[in-house]
């Protein structure tokens, strides 16, 4: 079963990525990807709004996706939101597989539909005051290669 | 009785993040005509609809989409997760 968390509070990658490849006798692969809050610049902190139910509901539908797709063993979303400074960790996705291009293939897929089909939206606080990050024609692109 | 959703930009231009509508409308736009009719806050939050997207009871959905059943409008930026 894929896990999804969606929370305010920080992870540990090490534990996160520890806990979700223990015990497994037939996966062959895990791959994790994790996004940081970058300073581009000088912004001082980043405020993600998310809408409470649909969020959910849109990555277990990304989720389920991926599983079928890439007949995964298993998958881990987790995403933050709530107030983060540069350095932050802001998500990470893990899948499991027996061979690792699935792996691979299928993280690569999540991060892309992460992306630009699930409700967040990301504001950024800098010198010049505060503005809400738009989204990136390349990133609704990237969606058709898949 | 509807329930309407806002959030990012369209909740700071609208001054609130959900309220609820008494409407006929039968298709999204034409809420979003109704609500553009209201007061200029509306009008300045739905001034560009090609740079909205629209979530009907939370599953994505568009502007032609008939309101019929819905229990839940959400309006919003292009999302930005990842």
């Amino acid at each position: 079963m894929p896990t999804i968390r969606v929370q305010s509070a920080p992870f540990s990658l090490g534990e996160e990525s520890e806990g979700f490849a223990a015990g497994r006798t037939e996966t062959g692969a895990v791959v994790t990807f994790t996004g940081l809050v970058r300073d581009t610049g000088g912004i001082s902190r980043m405020e993600i709004e998310h809408y409470p139910g649909m969020t959910e509901k849109a990555i277990g539908d990304i989720v389920d996706e991926a599983m079928g797709r890439w007949t995964l063993d298993d998958a881990l979303v987790i995403h933050r939101h709530g107030t983060l400074v540069p350095g932050d960790r802001i998500m990470m996705v893990a899948t499991a597989a027996r061979h690792r291009a699935a792996a691979f293939e299928a993280a690569e897929y999540l991060m892309d539909y992460l992306k630009s089909r699930a409700p967040f939206w990301k504001k950024e606080y800098g010198p010049d005051g505060a503005e809400w990050v738009a989204a990136k024609d390349e990133d609704e692109d990237a969606l058709s290669r898949w | 009785m509807i329930d309407v959703m806002y959030f990012a930009w369209v909740r700071e231009r609208i001054g609130e993040p959900r309220e609820r509508v008494e409407t006929d409308a039968a298709t999204v736009a034409d809420l979003v005509e109704e609500l553009k009719a209201r007061e200029p806050r509306y009008e300045a939050a739905f001034a560009d609809l090609s740079a909205l997207r629209v979530a009907l009871d939370q599953e994505l959905s568009d502007f032609d989409a008939p309101l019929a059943g819905v229990r839940e409008v959400a309006f919003f930026p292009p999302m930005t997760g990842g």
